[in-house]
């Protein structure tokens, strides 16, 4: 093991059971102000709705205990706060603390969405703050912020082109969707009812134009795209393909993952870009909390502002704001109440620290990426020789000579203290190695990043052995993941084996 | 593994053997070698009718889903129930305990146009030079 | 700036490495016409106490001091700081999705001891890990029924929430759902005798809420056994979770979409909350959402996965459950904290604290000459009260005693106009609830 490359130290070992098989009847971690009305009797007022017994095998610890517990459990977890995802289409930067300080503000938090709308003009203000920015960012015409995530956001704009075409008289039924495309792109566009027509990308991991043309038919709603390309790479044929898909009176819809290459450089909707969604856990620094939430507002131009999703926030007369919950055309709610308004609160106190200087962040990040891409160039192959933009894919295609894979590489990383890299993924690239940065890497970061995969790539030619069992420092080593696919354990049950939690 | 010669093969890896009207149809070591450990077969229920070159079930592995095709018209008959508790049979067994489903044939043409052992593993080892190429 | 880690000399350096001479160089493959020559006309930027100060002022300009007696699917709960203070440390805060189990055992066990607590607390076999919410989660549970049955019509009661039954319109219109509505009786519960009426073998499911809009709680029983008679799936939407602390869960149902947001998150103007599908074991493969698993690894320790995944988009694509990717973990992180610490004596008591007061302000309404109870069926933290004039202008009369009164009805539901959604929790103090009821009064005894 190369002791020079060894960074963030690794998660401290804890045995840690189960919060069940701490449990023991008696003891309470939270206790509650006494009762202050008489008590009702639940045998009377609810009589076989009774839950007499409480919850049968909840958690009875203390609080010690469960600070205990969590705080052991969080050792086991990377983070950004210890160090680089260089996950491609992530875009895992930096989480800003004041945006959790500020979404948890007395008068933020604890506001109910059906309070009357004159007693929540401060929340109405920081929605209609945020649709400006982002317009502003992205260059469209109207926006809908109530999305909770990208695959909503993207459901939400075909939804959005579909009742368009149908108030034209036909909403046609097929999305073209590149073959590069992240996989919410075509489960979404099934769930929104077209079928979906895989289009093949160009010899650089391109739209091919040509291609576009004979498919784009008088059937066919959408192309949805990512741009720049899930490859990293800028399509520099959007307008003519907007043209090609408006010529046949279809749209074009933008998949906003990577707009970490784009802000404050150039604006989608300056591009031929109809519809788009953001995602705010991405490109918007909001945090990843393990899995979500996120937000995946819409953009959108004039054409299809109609159609959005209800509640809507208008401005009266006199400057008050208001949400309203009917609008004729509107494709109608796509989730209850209004938007994740925490995650909002966030992305636009991302925004505000940065103000136009956000364009600073765009240039890092396209820095970094080409910076890493410069330095691995040669150490592992690039099938794309299109310039990188945020992000840079290569291939295992060097060390498969050896049997040494792009997932035994990601894994491998995690050993000189990096979670690893999308693995296999854009599907077009065998072997694919997605590597994002994002600006919030320091050059000493990008540097031990570089060292670290130059040493893989050695050891993948030396002793590729050690590159194909790793990890080897992890607490858990190659977990079983057919057992747990074959015979799914999902919950725990009383009675349980109190199995060797991992030391 | 050796194919048995009383197969025949199609171009998806599945294999099937007749004997009079009846077949029985699973698929081949190559395909669940490319698969990985099996963990899950979705499987048709008798009475439900396959046809030639339309999928009829799937098979997964922890991290992909394959399409099974049938090589004939038919009706099914019984499905290999012991596939629910044991999809690892399809790794170690493919040609053998494995089979998936067993069908009447409604139409036997065709099936002599499918590859042989022979003519399968050479398609195989052809195929094993493109992907490395 | 603060959050780039980057000298203008690294930079410089970094260029030269890269073997050019400008930033600008970099975005080359943007043809030049299309690039932003002047600066985004955006606000800032603001150092840490301008934005702090910003958000300051926008949360002087919402309701600060006022007590609020609405619920209505958002519930004000006690949280305790300690459940904060966990999911603000940056492992869980700043930590990626478990893809990589390895380096993701924390998340992974909390998300198994979540799915864990959602089965005890719903009566179901299996949970997932959580969906945006409990409105995109129930029209989630239908589209799994309608996979499992292989039928395209839905029965919802009319008591659900009304903002569901809008996001499982806005979904269904898609799919080939045909939604119809079932009404509710006198009593503010489902009309049993309507359901039976409308159930051929055509329903994928029916759909109840408990407690309901209304508060009002449903006995499943009859419900559940028409739904299966007609071979049809039998759903349960629940919005208020901390019910389940003293109402019997629905085991008669076959898959349960409920909303956890009454444990450990904050009203946050709408969100983000945390739906969730809990359901039958048999229905695990049409599930939608994360699923972690419980393992070994290669020396026989237990650990955790995310597992099924091909049920996902990610491996499924066009043929997947969901298109659903980011979920609402820290929320769910959230909840499993705030249950851990309530544990099952705290659940209980919260639970009975709400179901309480709640008598207790019925109690103090019913003595205002001319309110009356709306349905007779038993309520938890919710029930409905009629009044002799519009909601609307009492709560104006509300308003200026700082109180937010009770959700006016007429709007959703224009067949109960003058009746009104009181919600009462643990966290109103009696003093409150006597000046509420002593405000309406007031407010009623006002000319006209």
């Amino acid at each position: 093991m190369n002791e020079r490359i060894k960074k963030a130290s690794r998660h401290t070992s804890q045995s840690e059971g189960l919060i069940f098989e701490k449990s023991s009847p008696g003891k309470r971690g939270f206790e509650l102000p006494p009762l202050d009305v008489p008590a009702a009797d639940p045998s009377k007022t609810l009589g076989a709705n009774y839950r007499r017994e409480g919850v049968e095998g909840f958690p009875e610890v203390s609080e010690i205990e469960a600070i205990r517990h969590f705080t052991r459990l969080s050792t086991w977890n990377y983070a950004i706060d210890l160090g680089m995802y260089p996950l491609g289409s992530c875009t895992m930067k930096y989480n800003p603390r004041v945006n959790e300080f500020v979404a948890r503000l007395e008068g933020i938090a604890s506001e109910h969405p059906y309070q009357p709308q004159e007693l929540s003009q401060g929340c109405l203000k920081i929605l209609r703050l945020l649709e400006k920015c982002l317009l502003e960012i992205t260059g469209m015409d109207a926006i809908t912020l109530q999305p909770a995530a990208g695959a909503q956001g993207e459901l939400t704009g075909l939804l959005l082109i579909r009742a368009y075409l149908q108030k034209q008289g036909n909403p046609r039924k097929k999305v073209l969707i590149p073959d590069s495309a992240h996989g919410t792109n075509p489960a979404t566009a099934v769930i929104s009812g077209y079928e979906v027509e895989n289009i093949k990308s160009g010899a650089e991991g391109q739209v091919d134009l040509e291609r576009l043309r004979q498919q784009v038919t008088e059937d066919v709603a959408a192309l949805m795209i990512t741009n720049p390309s899930t490859l990293g790479i800028f399509e520099h044929n959007l307008p003519e393909i907007a043209q090609i898909l408006h010529d046949k009176g279809a749209l074009l819809y933008m998949d906003g993952a990577n707009m970490n290459a784009l802000t404050g450089i150039t604006r989608p909707g300056e591009l031929g870009v109809d519809v788009m969604h953001l995602n705010l856990h991405k490109t918007f620094s909001t945090p990843h909390g393990g899995g979500g939430p996120g937000a995946g507002p819409v953009a959108m131009k004039k054409i299809l502002e109609p159609f959005r999703p209800v509640p809507i926030l208008v401005e009266k007369e006199n400057g008050r704001l208001a949400l309203e919950p009917v609008r004729p055309d509107s494709i109608g709610r796509v989730k209850a109440f209004t938007s994740n308004f925490g995650v909002l609160v966030r992305a636009l106190a991302y925004i505000l620290a940065y103000g136009p200087g956000v364009r600073q962040a765009t240039e890092d990040a396209v820095l970094n990426a080409n910076y890493i891409r410069k330095h691995l160039e040669g150490v592992y192959e690039l099938p794309y020789s299109l310039p990188s933009m945020h992000e840079v894919v290569f291939s295992d295609a060097i060390q498969k000579k050896n049997d040494v894979n792009t997932m035994d590489i990601a894994k491998r990383l995690i050993d000189y203290g990096f979670h690893p890299y999308t693995t296999a993924f854009p599907l077009i690239v065998h072997g694919a190695m997605m590597i994002e940065p994002t600006e919030s890497e320091s050059r000493e970061e990008c540097d031990l990043f570089i060292d670290a995969m130059k040493s893989i790539a050695e050891e993948a030619a030396t002793q590729p052995e050690i590159v194909k069992t790793a990890p080897h420092t992890t607490r858990v080593r190659r977990l079983d993941e057919v057992a747990a696919a074959r015979k799914p354990v999902l919950r725990w049950k009383p009675g349980a084996p109190r199995s060797q939690a991992a030391d | 593994m050796a194919y048995p010669k009383t197969f025949r093969y199609t171009k998806e890896h599945e294999w099937i053997e007749v004997k009079g009207d009846l077949a029985t149809i699973g698929i081949t070591d190559h395909a669940q070698h490319e698969l990985g450990d099996v963990v899950f077969v979705e499987l048709p229920k008798p009475g439900t009718k396959i046809e030639t070159g339309k999928s009829f079930g799937t098979v997964e592995s922890v991290k992909a889903v394959s399409e099974i095709y049938a090589p004939a018209n038919g009706e099914v008959i019984e499905a290999n129930g012991d596939l629910q508790n044991s999809p690892e049979k399809i790794n170690s067994d493919p040609h053998g305990a494995a089979w998936l489903i067993k069908v009447r044939l409604t139409n036997a043409a065709g099936i002599s146009d499918l590859m042989d052992a022979a003519a399968y593993e050479a398609y195989i080892a052809e195929k094993g030079k493109e992907t490395s190429a | 700036m603060r959050y780039l880690p980057k000298s203008p000399s690294e930079r410089q350096e970094m260029l030269a490495a890269i073997g050019v001479k400008s930033i600008d160089e970099l975005f080359s493959s943007i043809p030049e016409r299309y690039r932003l020559r002047t600066p985004l006309s955006i606000p800032g930027p603001f150092s840490e106490a301008e934005v702090i100060q910003y958000f300051k002022d926008r949360a002087a300009e919402n309701a600060s001091g006022y007590s609020s007696f609405l619920g209505a699917g958002v519930y004000n709960h006690l949280r305790s700081v300690v459940t904060d203070s966990i999911i603000q440390r940056g492992e869980f805060l700043t930590s990626y999705t478990p893809y990589q189990a390895e380096i993701s055992q924390g998340t992974l066990q909390a998300i198994f001891e979540f799915q864990t607590l959602m089965c005890q607390l719903t009566g179901q076999d299996v949970a997932n890990a959580s969906m945006y919410d409990g409105s995109t989660a129930t029209t989630e549970a239908v589209l799994m029924a309608e996979r499992l049955t292989g039928r395209q019509r839905v029965l919802v009661a009319r008591s659900v929430h009304p903002e569901y039954r809008e996001v499982l319109k806005t979904y269904a219109k898609n799919s080939g759902l045909r939604i119809e509505e079932i009404p509710f009786t006198k009593s503010g519960t489902v009309d049993v005798q309507a359901l039976q009426a409308a159930l051929k073998d055509d329903v994928a499911a029916v759909v109840v809420q408990s407690p309901n809009f209304f508060g009002a709680i449903e006995w499943y029983a009859p419900l559940a056994e028409a739904a299966h008679a007609a071979g049809a799936m039998f759903v349960v939407a629940i919005t208020e979770a901390v019910s389940l602390g003293l109402l019997r869960p629905p085991v008669e149902a076959d898959i349960v979409a409920m909303e956890a947001q009454s444990f450990g998150m904050a009203p946050s103007y709408g969100g983000p909350y945390a739906g969730v599908i809990a359901a039958r074991e048999k229905y695990i493969r049409q599930m939608p959402g994360r699923l972690a698993g419980q393992t070994t690894d290669s020396e026989g320790r237990r650990g955790f996965v995310l597992t099924l995944a091909t049920r996902e988009q990610h491996i499924r694509r066009e043929k997947a459950t969901s298109n659903i990717c980011t979920n609402q973990a820290l929320c769910a992180l959230a909840a499993t904290v705030h249950l851990t610490l309530l544990g099952k004596e705290g659940l209980r008591e919260m639970a009975e604290q709400n179901h309480s007061k709640a008598q207790f302000a019925l109690t103090e309404l019913l003595k205002i000459p001319g309110v009356k109870r709306s349905f007779d069926a038993p309520f938890l933290n919710e029930f409905t009260v009629e009044l002799p004039r519009s909601v609307k202008i009492v709560n104006s009369h509300l308003l200026r005693e700082k109180i937010i009164g009770p959700l006016a009805l007429g709007t959703p539901y224009p067949d109960l106009t003058k009746h009104a959604l009181v919600c009462v929790t643990e966290m109103t103090p009696r003093t409150e609830i006597e000046r509420f009821a002593g405000a309406v009064k007031r407010a009623l005894e006002q000319p006209i």
